[in-house]
């Protein structure tokens, strides 16, 4: 018995840099360069990083929507990589997207109630009575009002356009929602509601979640474990208590100690990281965090670090831990 | 004893839609002393970006109007001031650093011409002291490469790199003011460390006292002196930023407070304040807050707080009266 839902090995997506006079390829952009991750049924996964990290483009490869080089995705044990296109569009009813930007995901000519029937369309759901109560229910489950259908999304704030997309995307009853930044561009008293929201489905719904954020301190909150991804490789991850008490790799060190505190007595010292992060275009030698890192050593200019398992689920990608 | 730089009173400004006037900032006043960081907090619609360009007297007109209340700089008036006078005042003795360094700068010059430039118009340097001068900033907010990045243009500079451009630029003329709208939310974390610690920085160094804008209460709690609450272009509490994140007392800071998620200590359900902000015009009786508030009193729904005094907080709340 298989307790993962998703198994992401070895995942690769490069982006091709075409010259400018001529159109050929010239380089790549190596967004996403060989991850590891796993997320159990039921399972939060925090997905951490700064912009350009790749984690929204490993969150899209997952869902296919962008061309993979090389690694396999297993979703309850078939490889999405290899699926028909028939074979995916059944798959991809179990794997739902949540985006950023809530005022983009929503077609500003479609009625609240057609854009969420739109899905059930698409996966052949049912007769039109029963689309209709299947759309009614969905906005009630995220407390929005039934009223609301006839309405268009620029009648509502950006909270409540959130709430519409996470009814979309519980349409089809996915197994697994992929949240890209899902409270990023709202203010923070309506954060909290939208994250309640996420955890009471969760409850509810028995739903894994694929939590990419910035934000540590809610990721923190929402996730079980925490990956922590840098330069298109995942560098640390662990449940996320231990990932806040026990912060092996020094990336993730510093990350931590850059997150203000909500309390003008601990003004602490933090770690305050040189530099930005080096293009992923031509990679450093060795380490990827070697500019950036206050422990480099010699062999971390010349030969990448390997995975290290220190126990109990905590994996990170550092030479101070061979 | 310190001096007040800067005095807010009473300032209202509007904007107009049709023929209806919109209030976005109402009966506001607060004021800076010499070298302290005054932090403004709210989310988005609470004027704090309006304030910020009133007193830089740069809000359009038309549709912005500022109808009414004082800013007092060094004896006189903001508001009163010819455009003249202000010119010589923005970007010289008060200046402004703003959220997205991507869109500040001019694409089309290089970064030493524009470092430059204020210092040509208010300090009267010839163009080579000038680009000394810049030289001298841009190492002192601790640009990597100065001598090269000055002949570089802006879409060369990584984001971070960008935001140490514009401090530099604001300093450059060692303003008593500097205004700082949002000025690392479109940053990275660690990026958002060294940026904060930055200005912590030259603050210190030169004295300049910093207007700091933003919705994140963490980075107020990092390095603002005293606090501004503001919710729907009102102050609704006023405090020392110890006072402020120790005894919270307006329901709208107890509940923002509450929302965050705390990385320390257990996990527990985040509190939420319910509903969503009104649109700027939509409560025009009562309290600006009465929708969301937990402890709403029959008084609340028609009559407006005053500000009270409570401790050494001033809170716009009838709880407290």
């Amino acid at each position: 018995m298989n307790e993962n839902i998703l198994e992401v090995k070895d995942l690769k997506v490069y982006f091709p840099i075409k010259g400018q006079l001529i159109p050929k390829t010239v380089g790549h952009v190596k967004a996403v360069d060989g991850v590891d991750f796993n997320i159990g049924y039921g399972e939060t996964l925090g997905l951490v990083g700064e912009s350009g990290c790749g984690k929204s483009t490993t969150g899209r490869a997952i869902l296919r929507l962008l061309k993979v080089n090389s690694g396999s995705v297993l979703f309850e044990g078939k490889d999405v990589l290899k699926l028909s296109k028939n074979q995916l569009k059944e798959t991809r009813k179990n794997m739902q997207l949540i985006f950023q930007d809530p005022y983009a995901s929503l077609n500003p000519r479609m009625t609240i109630g057609d854009a969420i029937e739109e899905v059930l369309l698409v996966h052949n759901f049912g007769t039109k009575l029963q689309r209709k109560e299947r759309t009614e229910e969905l906005v009630q489950l995220v407390d929005l009002s039934k009223t609301y259908l006839t309405r268009y999304p620029h009648e509502f704030s950006g909270g409540q356009r959130q709430r519409i997309v996470i009814a979309r995307a519980l349409a089809v009853e996915p197994k697994l929602l992929i949240c890209d930044e899902p409270v990023s561009a709202l203010d923070v008293s309506i954060q909290s509601q939208i994250i309640n929201l996420l955890e009471n489905l969760q409850k509810e719904l028995g739903i894994a979640y694929l939590f990419i954020a910035h934000d540590l301190s809610v990721v923190k909150h929402i996730s079980k474990r925490i990956a922590v991804m840098y330069l298109g490789k995942i560098v640390e991850v662990a449940d996320s208590e231990e990932l806040f008490r026990n912060a092996l790799h020094p990336y993730t060190q510093a990350l931590l100690s850059a997150i203000p505190v909500i309390d003008p007595d601990i003004r602490k010292e933090r770690i305050i990281l040189e530099g930005d992060m080096q293009d992923n275009i031509e990679l450093p030698k060795g380490c990827r965090f070697n500019n950036r890192c206050m422990y480099a050593m010699e062999c971390c200019y010349s030969e990448e670090p390997k995975t290290i398992d220190v126990g109990e689920g905590h994996t990170v990608d550092c030479h101070l831990y061979k | 004893m310190k001096n007040y730089v800067l005095e807010v009173k009473n300032l209202s400004t509007s904007f107009h839609s049709g023929k209806k006037e919109i209030p976005a900032v109402e009966n506001l006043s607060f004021s800076i002393l010499e070298g302290e960081t005054l932090g403004i907090v709210g989310e988005s619609g609470s004027g704090k970006s309006v304030t910020a360009l009133s007193i830089m007297r740069l809000i359009p007109n038309p549709p912005g109007e500022i109808i009414g209340g004082e800013i007092l700089y060094k004896d006189s008036d903001l508001l009163k001031i010819s455009d003249d006078k202000i010119r010589q005042i923005r970007g010289n003795s008060i200046s402004m650093i703003f959220q997205e360094p991507m869109t500040s700068l001019n694409p089309v010059y290089t970064i030493g011409n524009q470092l430059s430039e204020a210092l040509i118009l208010h300090k009267n340097l010839s163009k080579k002291e000038a680009m000394a001068k810049s030289l001298e900033m841009l190492i002192s907010v601790g640009v990597p490469l100065a001598e090269k990045r000055l002949r570089q243009y802006p879409h060369q500079l990584s984001g971070g790199m960008r935001q140490r451009v514009m401090i530099a630029m604001a300093l450059s003329c060692e303003p008593d003011i500097l205004i700082a709208d949002e000025p690392t939310t479109a940053l990275d974390v660690t990026i958002q460390a060294q940026i904060l610690n930055l200005i912590k920085e030259m603050k210190d160094r030169m004295g300049t006292a910093v207007l700091l804008i933003t919705h994140d209460m963490g980075v107020i709690a990092e390095v603002a002196d005293r606090v501004l609450v503001m919710y729907c272009g009102r102050a609704v509490e006023y405090a020392d930023a110890r006072t402020l994140f120790k005894t919270p007392k307006h329901p709208y800071t107890v509940g923002l407070l509450e929302s965050i998620p705390n990385i320390e200590g257990e996990k527990k359900e985040l509190h939420s304040i319910r509903g969503s902000v009104p649109t700027p015009g939509q409560i025009t009786e009562g309290c600006r807050f009465k929708t969301r508030c937990d402890f709403v009193m029959d008084k609340c729904i028609t009559l407006e707080p005053p500000i009270f005094d409570v401790g050494e907080s001033k809170v716009r709340c009838w709880k407290y009266e």
